[in-house]
């Protein structure tokens, strides 16, 4: 007899995911996953003024806040044939990378590394020889005894209180912890650290873009000018703190976060059999080292991986109708053609329709729609986006900077390749990328200090800011790769206005319900099989769901009731 | 305040468990004090607040929203803010930091509603979807609604965190479909503090939370419902850049001359004028920088539907009578954007009659039905 588990909310992620669950002998036998929230911001942003889509589709999420922003400038440009000057580019580089390093960094110790670290078991640990295996992992100066002797000092006044606060109900002690109280005694050091670098390098966005969540955009290149002989634009001291934040970064990544993984990863080798899902990867790449126009000169390479075969990798392409289609079979939407077929986000058409029952209720209906992100499709294939996806893209495609951290991490893990599709293979991925985007980080600041030092310090193009010098109608599409992974809004322009406005996020490609032939998508095909001890506290089912990061707000959106007539000619 | 019943560690005794010094604990209190606009004398009550209150609990709800709010919460500054008002508030429920999942969260939540009736204080994120008996935002298969009504019941205070719960933010605007909705029209009779913003800055957050578990009351609050402290003035009055609209010195089109040397952003849209917020002020990310430093105008994300004022966040607020006249500014201001009008011109009057308003408003307001909203 199997088990139907209900887990709801699912925490530490981005917004309301529900998984249902069957377990039977221990193991995860069928899984559902679940959106269980809407705002329908596409549906609000008709009708506006495509030049401010940027700040509405900003606030689809502050977890993955700019990129969405950033996605959504690009569609605009796209559509109205605006290229945006070198600098400007390169400002968006180094807010996505720093992003990056923000939502990663935060990612691996604030929403998940509960999953792999015991804190109570922390107490247990030796001071002496919490330092000294600090010490053998890297240079980071806070690792003396008497530091983590204080630490354990303060959590054991901390546990002793009573007041777990966040830690309450924990599933501490669960058998599927198995690190050394050292190494819990260490990740909760860095656990807080974290929480206290963190803040730091968003500052990056607040000097380009005002504030962080949520830092300003530009349709047609940044609004912070470039302006080195005035207080209030972008000079010498606010490029030199960049500089210092990113180098701050750096070192943070380095030699905290990068040890910590290891050293976790280490003692889970289990977890690189489990997990692994769909073997599909879809990437549509970003950091464009010559313009966004110019994909090959993108440091995230795109491509899609099928089946698992790193030795074929296919081209991508947003714009072709058979590409990229979204269904409706088992998502709380209607279409006119019925609920089988897929569209096109440029033909995208939706009417929200909710099926399920009424609250509050104890189980969704599975035979029928149980959610409110759609099921996007690539070719039909169902697919994976994320940091594991981009990883293996650039691996695939023989990239020499991709093959150095995975090679270098798979030999200290002492893991063949194929360790990499699993759950830890994507804890580890984002780690990975994380070392690359440092690096390229700080590529981009030079190049930006060199543009300015020969003389070029256009920061925006607003020729076509003005809506009277647009064409009565286009349409563009803009991507990125978010965080979380491939993300692209499509947007039609008519009469100065949005016509209509279609986002396809990761997490709808990651977290979205079945096809109408049934596939599940990444979410509920990576439970498959899953252990579970414990029914009662699925802690191995939350570490497989949070290996992907999940952003509940970015996955549910509306596609416009009246968007069939949108094949105008692309301005271009 | 009445005092809590249950034994919990004071904040002194938790910061001499962590190994702070006295020392550091006394500059502590004087930054918080001098955060909050104390005069000296204030020092003592913050310190003597600090060293016997016991923790205040704090339930932390998400709704419609999309986590700003907690993310600027967690970019708060001041050294010992993070590490002590986050942890140490003893947040017993909050969906973006805490470990337990599911059936173990729930039932955390249950247990300082429990333990704690009359005493935690709600804090809400988001707004509440109402068309459709709530079924647009669920959690562990019940409705927002339903989640905000039994929370709020026991709660000592509430606070609507950001622009979502305060105003229903950008899904409340047009045309709204989901019936989004600001939480006090569906709290009655509890103390309410509007905290907006699109996210609030994270330090006005945290000064708020130390507010109330210093003082044991709520701040004193403006005519809609916000701290005075961090509300009561308009971005343009506080705006470094404020001389450069007075001597009519203007930012024409992004990137211009005029930008590089930093003029006043109005005529590229910059809502300051009618946006109330303390970010001329405070800053962003620890006094970092604020959109209008950066370039941008403000876009007025603390001002109650600002989604939906004006054509564009690029259109200037229109029939700019001439340069550096405040009272015309103002007069412009009030005709052109709508909604936020009100709010400018009841300034005026707020804080004569604020008192009774606040009462009056706590009684008027609350539990709206769903055709109300409508």
């Amino acid at each position: 007899m199997s088990n139907r588990i209900v887990i709801d909310p699912i925490t530490r992620i981005e917004g309301h995911l529900r998984i249902e669950a069957d377990i039977q002998d221990g193991k995860v036998t069928d899984a559902y996953s679940s959106g269980t929230m809407v705002r329908l911001i596409e549906r609000i942003l008709q009708g506006r003024d495509p030049r401010d889509a940027w700040a509405f589709v900003g606030r689809v999420c502050g977890v993955c806040t700019t990129v969405h922003s950033l996605a959504s400038c690009r569609s605009v440009e796209d559509a109205l044939d605006i290229v945006v000057p070198p600098n400007a580019e390169l400002v968006r580089n180094i807010m996505f990378c720093s992003q990056y390093m923000h939502d990663h960094t935060v990612h691996f110790y604030h929403l998940h590394a509960l999953d792999w670290v015991d804190v109570v078991d922390a107490l247990n640990a030796d001071p002496k020889k919490t330092s000294e295996l600090a010490q053998s992992l890297s240079n980071w100066p806070k690792s003396s005894p008497g530091y983590f002797s204080d630490l354990r000092k303060r959590v054991k006044k901390f546990v002793e209180s009573g007041q777990l606060g966040i830690f309450t109900n924990g599933y501490w002690g669960h058998p599927a912890y198995k690190l050394p109280a050292e190494v819990n005694l260490i990740g909760l050091a860095h656990y807080l650290e974290a929480l206290e670098w963190q803040k730091e390098i968003v500052k990056v966005h607040a000097i380009f873009g005002g504030k962080n969540p949520h830092p300003n955009y530009l349709v047609g290149g940044m609004a912070a000018s470039i302006g080195l002989d005035d207080a209030s634009a972008i000079n010498a001291e606010r490029l030199a703190y960049v500089g210092d934040l990113l180098k701050q970064g750096k070192e943070f990544i380095e030699q905290v976060y990068l040890p910590d993984l290891l050293a976790i990863a280490s003692f889970y080798p289990e977890w690189t059999q489990i997990g692994g899902g769909l073997g599909n990867y879809l990437v549509y790449g970003d950091l464009p080292t010559n313009g966004y126009r110019d994909e090959s000169s993108f440091k995230f390479p795109s491509g899609v991986i099928l089946d698992r075969n790193l030795s074929e990798v296919h081209e991508v392409d947003l714009r072709q109708d058979e590409e990229v289609r979204e269904f409706i079979h088992k998502s709380w939407y209607e279409y006119a053609d019925g609920d089988e077929v897929g569209l096109h986000p440029w033909k995208g058409e939706t009417k929200l329709k909710y099926t399920g029952p009424k609250p509050p209720y104890e189980h969704l209906d599975f035979d029928n729609k149980y959610s409110y992100l759609k099921t996007p499709r690539w070719k039909g294939h169902a697919m994976e986006v994320g940091p594991l996806a981009r990883m293996l893209v650039g691996y695939a495609r023989g990239r020499e900077d991709f093959k150095e951290v995975v090679d270098s991490a798979l030999a200290k893990l002492n893991v063949p390749a194929t360790a990499l599709f699993s759950t830890l293979g994507r804890t580890a991925a984002r780690g990975l990328e994380s070392q690359l985007v440092i690096n390229w980080a700080m590529e981009f600041y030079e190049q930006l200090l060199t543009n300015i030092r020969n003389g070029d310090t256009r920061m925006a193009d607003t020729s076509r800011f003005e809506p009277s010098t647009w064409p009565a109608a286009a349409q563009g599409v803009g991507h990125t790769e978010a965080p979380r992974g491939a993300l692209a809004h499509w947007i039609n322009i008519e009469d100065q206005k949005i016509k209509n406005y279609q986002l396809v996020v990761p997490t709808t490609w990651n977290a979205s319900p079945r096809d109408p032939e049934g596939k599940q998508s990444a979410y509920e095909s990576a439970l498959m099989d899953t252990p579970v001890a414990d029914a009662d506290q699925p802690l191995e089912i939350l570490r497989t769901i949070h290996s992907f990061d999940p952003c509940m707000a970015c996955a549910v959106h509306l596609y416009d009731e009246d968007g069939k007539n949108l094949n105008q000619v692309r301005v271009l | 305040m009445k005092p809590i019943s249950v034994k919990r560690p004071t904040y002194y005794q938790e910061l001499r468990n962590k190994g702070y010094s006295r020392r550091d604990f006394m500059k502590f209190c004087t930054m918080i004090a001098a955060y909050m606009g104390l005069e000296s004398s204030g020092v003592a009550q913050v310190t003597n607040a600090l060293m016997n209150q016991p923790r205040v609990p704090v339930i932390w709800l998400h709704f419609q929203e999309c986590t700003c709010c907690s993310e600027s919460f967690i970019r708060s500054s001041h050294p010992m803010v993070a590490d002590i008002i986050l942890d140490k508030i003893s947040l017993d429920y909050t969906e973006t930091l805490m470990a337990a999942s599911g059936h173990q969260a729930e039932a955390a939540m249950e247990k300082t509603m429990k333990d704690y009736y009359g005493e935690y204080v709600l804090c809400v994120e988001g707004s509440v979807p109402v068309y459709e008996d709530g079924v647009y935002c669920c959690i562990g298969g019940r409705s927002a609604r339903d989640i905000l009504q039994e929370t709020a019941a026991g709660a000592k205070a509430v606070i609507a965190w950001g622009s979502c719960a305060c105003n229903g933010c950008v899904q409340a605007s047009r045309p709204n479909p989901t019936g989004a909705t600001p939480i006090h029209k569906l709290i009655k009779g509890k103390p309410l503090i509007k905290v907006p913003g699109c996210p609030p800055i994270g330090e006005v957050m945290a000064g708020v939370l130390v507010h109330l578990v210093t003082f044991g009351r709520i701040p004193e609050l403006d005519h809609v419902g916000r701290p005075k402290a961090f509300y009561s003035k308009r971005v343009h009055d506080s705006c470094y850049r404020r001389p450069f609209y007075d001597a009519g010195l203007f930012v024409e089109s992004f990137d211009d001359e005029n930008a590089k040397k930093g003029y006043c952003l109005y005529k590229v849209g910059c809502k300051g004028p009618t946006t109330y917020n303390a970010c001329g002020i405070m800053k962003w990310n620890n006094g970092t920088s604020y959109p209008i430093q950066s370039g941008h105008g403000c876009i007025g994300c603390s001002e109650a539907g600002f989604w939906d004022n004006g054509a564009s966040f690029y259109t200037r607020i229109p029939n700019f009578p001439g340069f550096g006249i405040e009272s015309s500014a103002d007069t412009i201001g009030t005709i052109a954007v709508g909604a936020t009008a009100a709010g400018v011109a009841a300034h005026a009057v707020a804080s004569a009659i604020r008192k009774n308003g606040e009462k009056k408003r706590l009684k008027a307001e609350g539990e709206a039905s769903v055709e109300e909203i409508e």
